[in-house]
């Protein structure tokens, strides 16, 4: 861009931002260790409000384009999550959304299940809430001083490419630390003209398989007859296919990337990288496979091979309810 | 015109009236026009209706509008791709275009015979053309799979079906491998005496076809073999053939019989006599046996259980009795392959208080047929279980393990004939008192009905009902030392209790017990009921969905000798054609795994229902046999890697037919008239 170009010398700028998101994706990037020290080197951070003070209104004064990189995680919950989401798009060249909340709702896109009213009734109107009054948040509030606003609530939570256009996505809740440097090292050399970036629309960080090719476990040909539970097992073989066990692990369905950290510590994957490329709906996609293997062909025995899996809206769109076909899940 | 429409694809919309079949209940004037006007954003140049799409002129229409106005892509709204799909393809592809850029969508199966609304069928039909519409555009140019086609053809089962296929095959003068797994071919019919309705001698008129089979010199018979295996896919299977060892040298074996007739076991015939005759423990099944080698029967010899004995292999003038023979397996290879594995009867002791097994004079069908044999246990004569004693009653009942939930829902065809047959020749034979206890007539087919009214007239006498029991505990006079048949008769609206002493069960047909994993063999299907699926239940009932894997006879489902016949001659008809032609073309819609994308978790490598899917373990990927692959799909919705794409049905053609269903806003619920 012109307005870059006429200062060669400065620093490309770093912005990162966390919109509906738990925090954990900044860690993973702290979590990167002495790297952290080649960003900064590389990178004027602009910023950052998890890791140092700025300002909105530092960011709407900046040229349009001038941010290099924003690495944006967290999902579009409110208001001023999606204004954000649109300032941070001007003004960047590159957005990568970062993290299964950016990429595809996560965790806080499980609410999708429910109404606006029945998220508050379970936050202002449960046991756990000390709130006699009936309070429930409203956007204006007029107080002696003025008008105070907070945040509008959105009927349901989007992702990052629902609302701006977004560059990479990267993986993950959160992204694994190597991955993260990884990706910091190409973008490092694509500075220093070594490299170039992929194209627009990919997915950066991780693998383009599934995770089933990271694990070590023997896998055999898939036949299930029962699920359980990790807790309800004796013990777990610790060279077989979990899935082959019981355990209901989506590990065949889930992007590769990790390293299979979860299988290879006898827990099953849970799905936290997302799809594999291609896949439009990961939920349809491992109820389909699941169904397919299902070693019944009697009704009633494949209702009780199937009452096996406890959640299995949370086990199947746990991280990507929001960006699934169902996106829109239950609402009103 | 600007760069972008340029870019865009030029499609022709095709409406059909069906005659009425489709205009008396969708608009499609209406539906033309507005796809015309709708769609024109999305490429729609050409929008038209016609009474009949299928007919030449409507062909025409699309071959003249191709070359007029340039199309790229073609949607005729008609009925449904299994109908003519192929014929707007062909159409396509006369007029330069590549026939998989063409569309059918179902405004007839899918809309006007289902629905009676006209306003809310008219609208589905638009949303339907939009989504073909939206799909077509996704469609990519694919040329047919040509699979050369080897000459040879292996037939299964030497029944009469088989025994046909295989000698008309032979006949055109092409090789046949005949496999049986019984040590002669003949199936049941050989153990019939008489075929309805024209009583002739079941063994007169089947033993020549027998023996043209036998010494064709196209036709190599496999007897007391069974497949064992089959790989590869049409026009070039790998068959293995497993050959059971008999004991006795074909090369040297002059079917002269003194190894029978010395041979000093005696064995009831469970197989060929019903139980009701003797064997020895090297035998012939019958006398006509084709081949005439005999088999030896280990569990039943003499030497194997003592290791003494050898009268058959001291006494043979040839030398030909090898106790050491073993097992082989035979391998070869074949273009085509028709199954005609038949039936097994129902098993009577099934239905206990019909009292099979446990009243002795209760009889199955096969076990009359051996006793109604000139060449049976009796020499024809129709006697009692002691042997001697003629019958003065006999009561056949009908429908024995068909048409009862019970049992099998189905009609076994064939009962109602062979139980006129029954009564006839108890008539002639012994001249009885015949009841037949029916629930329905069922005498379809040249002179079948004819033939009931000679039996009626011969004073057979018809009990509608079904029977509720067969007891020899007396309760009146007269019923002492008699089976009584207890019956609801519908007609007379009464219970009755008839004495008789005979009682024949006309036994229904089942699948043949192996029948899952026969199919399983050769990577076709089963129906619920476990008779083998016909490609098309009425326009292809001897194809199945396999290429190049045909079936015949009763394996397809019950039927008579007579359609048993046609249906191995139309199987022979389809392979003769086949191998004239000397090679395939296939469609092109087949499964692809992106090996990159597959991760090897096995979650596919079950579910193939053609065998189509290989595992390579030192890769650690899964492969899709294109020769094998029928384009099912099967495969593609269950890998959860997204590993394996179906031609044809990408996730951009799903998705953009789905964008093009909703892409209206409709008048009517959709949704709500699925329902």
């Amino acid at each position: 861009m012109s307005h870059n170009g006429s200062k060669p010398t400065e620093k490309p700028k770093f912005a990162m931002y966390w919109a509906s998101s738990c925090g954990g994706c900044e860690i993973a990037v702290l979590n990167i260790g002495p790297k952290i020290l080649d960003v900064d080197a590389a990178f004027d951070v602009v910023f950052w409000p998890v890791a140092m003070d700025a300002k909105y209104k530092d960011v709407e004064a900046m040229d349009d384009g001038s941010i290099l990189l924003t690495l944006f995680n967290g999902g579009i919950r409110n208001d001023e999550n999606e204004r954000l989401a649109n300032l941070l798009r001007r003004k960047s060249q590159i957005l990568v959304a970062f993290g299964s909340c950016a990429i595809e709702g996560c965790i806080p896109g499980l609410a999708n299940f429910s109404s606006q009213d029945q998220i508050f009734d379970a936050v202002y109107a449960s046991v756990s809430t000390d709130n006699a009054g009936g309070i429930r948040p409203k956007t204006h509030t007029t107080v002696p001083e003025g008008i105070l606003h907070i945040p509008e609530f959105y009927p349901v939570l989007k992702t990052l490419d629902q609302v701006v256009d977004v560059d990479y996505y990267m993986p993950g809740c959160p992204p694994e630390s190597h991955q993260i440097a990884t990706v910091i090292d190409l973008v490092l050399a694509v500075l220093e003209g070594k490299a170039e970036l992929p194209p627009k629309g990919a997915v950066i960080g991780a693998g383009d398989s599934t995770c089933c090719d990271e694990c070590p476990r023997q896998r055999n040909v898939k036949k299930i007859t029962k699920f359980v539970r990790i807790h309800e097992m004796d013990a777990i073989d610790p060279d077989l296919c979990l899935l082959e066990q019981g355990i209901l692990c989506n590990g065949m369905a889930t992007r590769s990337g990790c390293g299979a950290l979860c299988p290879q510590h006898n827990a099953p994957c849970i799905g936290c990288y997302g799809p594999a490329e291609g896949v439009v709906d990961y939920g349809a996609r491992i109820m389909s496979a699941l169904a397919s293997v299902i070693d019944s062909r009697d009704p009633d025995e494949i209702e009780r091979i199937l009452d096996g899996i406890p959640d299995p809206a949370g086990s199947f769109y746990r991280f990507n309810l929001a960006h699934s076909l169902l996106r829109t899940g239950k609402v009103g | 015109m600007n760069p972008s429409q340029d870019e865009k694809e030029r499609i022709g919309v095709y409406v059909c009236h069906c005659g009425s079949n489709i205009a008396g209940v969708v608009d499609v004037e209406d539906v033309a026009v507005w796809a015309g006007d709708k769609l024109a954003d999305e490429g729609v140049v050409v929008s038209r209706d016609y009474k009949f799409m299928c007919s030449s002129l409507g062909q025409e229409m699309i071959e003249q509008d191709i070359a007029e106005q340039g199309l790229t892509r073609v949607v005729v709204a008609a009925c449904s791709p299994h109908l003519h799909e192929k014929t707007f393809r062909g159409a396509c592809a006369r007029a330069g275009l590549n026939p998989y850029l063409s569309e059918l969508v179902s405004i007839r199966e899918q809309v006007s015979w289902v629905h009676t609304d006209k306003q809310k069928a008219t609208a589905k039909a638009k949303a339907m053309i939009a989504g073909g519409v939206e799909r077509v555009i996704e469609q990519e140019a694919l040329e047919p799979l040509k699979v050369p086609i080897h000459p040879a053809t292996l037939v299964v089962g030497g029944g009469i079906a088989g025994i046909q296929a295989a000698l008309e095959i032979a006949e055109s003068g092409s090789l046949v491998y005949l496999v049986e797994r019984e040590p002669s071919i003949g199936g049941h019919m050989a153990q019939f005496d008489k075929t309805f309705p024209t009583l002739d001698c079941a063994a007169c008129i089947l033993t020549p076809k027998m023996v043209d089979a036998g010494s064709h010199p196209n036709i190599e018979l496999y007897t007391w073999s069974e497949v064992e295996r089959v790989d590869g896919s049409v026009g070039n299977f790998t068959v293995t053939i497993k050959k059971k060892p008999r004991y006795v040298n074909e090369e040297l074996c002059t079917g002269c019989g003194i190894c029978v007739e010395k041979c000093t076991r005696n064995v009831i015939d469970g197989e060929f006599e019903a139980g009701l005759g003797y064997r020895k423990a090297i035998y012939t099944p019958f006398p006509q046996a084709v081949p005439k080698y005999p088999v030896l029967d280990t569990e039943n010899c003499t030497y194997f259980e003592k290791g003494k004995c050898k009268a058959c292999q001291l006494l043979c003038p040839t030398g030909a009795i090898d106790f050491e023979q073993t097992e082989q397996y035979i391998t070869v290879t074949v273009g085509n392959i028709i199954l005609a594995t038949g039936f097994d009867l129902f098993d009577a002791r099934r239905v206990p208080q019909y009292g099979y097994g446990r009243l002795k004079n209760v009889f199955t069908s096969l076990e009359f047929e051996r006793l109604s044999n000139a060449a049976g246990p009796t020499n024809g004569e129709i006697v009692l279980r002691d042997g001697v004693t003629k019958p003065e009653s006999v009561g056949i009942i009908h429908c024995v393990g068909s048409r009862d939930r019970n049992y099998n829902n189905y009609c076994s065809v064939i009962c109602c004939m062979q139980s006129l047959k029954f009564a006839h020749l108890v008539k002639e034979r012994t001249g009885a008192t015949v009841y037949n206890f029916y629930i329905d007539m069922r005498t379809a087919y040249k002179d079948y009905d004819e033939f009931y009214q000679h039996v009626m007239e011969e004073g057979t006498i018809f009990v509608r009902g079904r029977v509720a029991e067969v007891t020899d505990a007396a309760r009146r006079s007269g019923e002492e030392d008699k089976l009584i048949i207890q019956v609801e008769d519908t007609l007379a609206g009464r219970q009755r209790r008839i004495p008789v002493d005979m009682v024949v069960l006309s036994a229904g047909l089942e699948p043949r017990r192996d029948a899952k994993q026969v199919a399983h063999t050769f990577g076709i299907s089963c129906s619920a009921n476990g008779w083998f699926i016909e490609k098309h239940p009425k326009l292809d009932p001897i194809a199945t969905m396999t290429e190049g894997v045909y079936i015949a006879g009763c394996v397809q489902g019950p039927k008579d000798i007579p359609s048993s016949v046609a249906q191995g001659a139309a199987a022979a008809a389809r392979v003769i054609s086949r191998i004239n032609k000397g090679e395939i073309e296939l469609e092109p819609i087949r499964a692809t795994v992106d090996a990159h994308k597959c991760s090897g978790c096995r979650i596919c490598n079950d579910l193939c229902p053609f065998n189509a899917i290989v595992w390579h373990e030192d890769e650690m990927v899964t492969e899709i046999n294109h020769a094998l692959c029928q384009g099912c799909g099967t495969c593609v919705a269950a890998c959860p890697a997204g590993a394996i794409s179906g031609t044809g049905f990408s996730n951009e053609q799903v998705m953009s037919q789905i964008e093009g269903l909703l892409m209206f806003e409709q008048p009517v619920d959709l949704l709500a008239m699925a329902v």
